[in-house]
């Protein structure tokens, strides 16, 4: 069995550099296509958020802006808990080919190992629920 | 990359590929920690075929023993090797090609 560390996609469209990379880096662009609403700050460290009308919501932190070759960010690996620190990376390359854009995305680091698989450090989810349920009956007491 | 992870997560799936097991780990997730005189009234499976898995389940690190009420040993899933398997699923479902898909029908809509 092999572990999936790193996806890779390669496509072509009929558009210029110019205009992929507004679509990939303005809230405008990305909530037409990826989410369905998104804010971003286009500066690295800069935090970006996409929200889907069914509910999701995702936050990103922008890595690298190299405008128009290079978008990357880090977000959170789907269904671990908010609080784990994986993140997975992912690199968007735009080059130009004839009158469009050859435009490649990369997304890394799935096969993270966490700090400590097999140790109690990791424990998080029953022990996440033990200590927000402590946590709302506290609330609960207070009110 | 480490060995280490192939390992964890090929636990947890061949776990899963079991049906008792599956409905051992399946109901320690939704209804919490219980001994296997506990899971051996929910499920229609004998006790000693679930202390059975439960001993397999347990020495692969995917649930963990605990002391329980009467001196029975209680059985916990462990949520690390779960997010582990989890990271190979989240590449399965990680959908780029409707995502590209979505981004060039929108840029041919006229960006």
């Amino acid at each position: 069995m092999a572990f999936p560390d790193r996806i890779e996609r390669t496509v072509e469209v009929a558009h210029s550099p110019g205009k992929v990379w507004a679509a990939l880096t303005t809230a405008e662009g990305l909530a037409a296509w990826f989410g369905n609403e998104a804010t971003i700050e286009l500066r690295p460290g800069g935090a970006a958020r996409m929200r889907w009308a069914s509910g999701g919501t995702v936050e990103m932190r922008v890595e690298r802006v190299d405008e128009p070759t290079v978008f990357g960010f880090t977000w959170q690996i789907n269904g671990l808990p908010e609080d784990d620190p994986r993140r997975t990376y992912v690199e968007f390359t735009l080059e130009p080919a004839g009158a469009g854009t050859r435009l490649k995305v990369v997304e890394s680091g799935f096969a993270q190992l966490p700090q400590d698989a097999h140790g109690k450090a990791y424990d998080g989810n029953t022990e996440g629920w033990a200590r927000e349920l402590g946590e709302l009956a506290g609330y609960l007491d207070a009110a | 990359m480490p060995h280490d992870i192939e390992a964890v997560a090929e636990q947890v799936f061949t776990a899963l590929a079991d049906p008792t097991r599956r409905a051992i780990l399946a109901a320690l997730a939704s209804g919490g920690p219980a001994t296997a005189t506990d899971l051996a009234g929910r499920l229609p499976i004998t006790r000693q075929a679930i202390a059975r898995h439960l001993a397999l389940l347990a020495a692969a690190g995917l649930v963990q023993a605990e002391p329980g009420e009467r001196r029975r040993v209680r059985y916990r899933v462990r949520a690390a090797p779960m997010q582990v398997a989890q990271q190979f699923l989240a590449a399965l479902a990680r959908d780029w090609d409707s995502a590209l898909g979505a981004l060039s029908d929108h840029l041919d809509r006229g960006a």
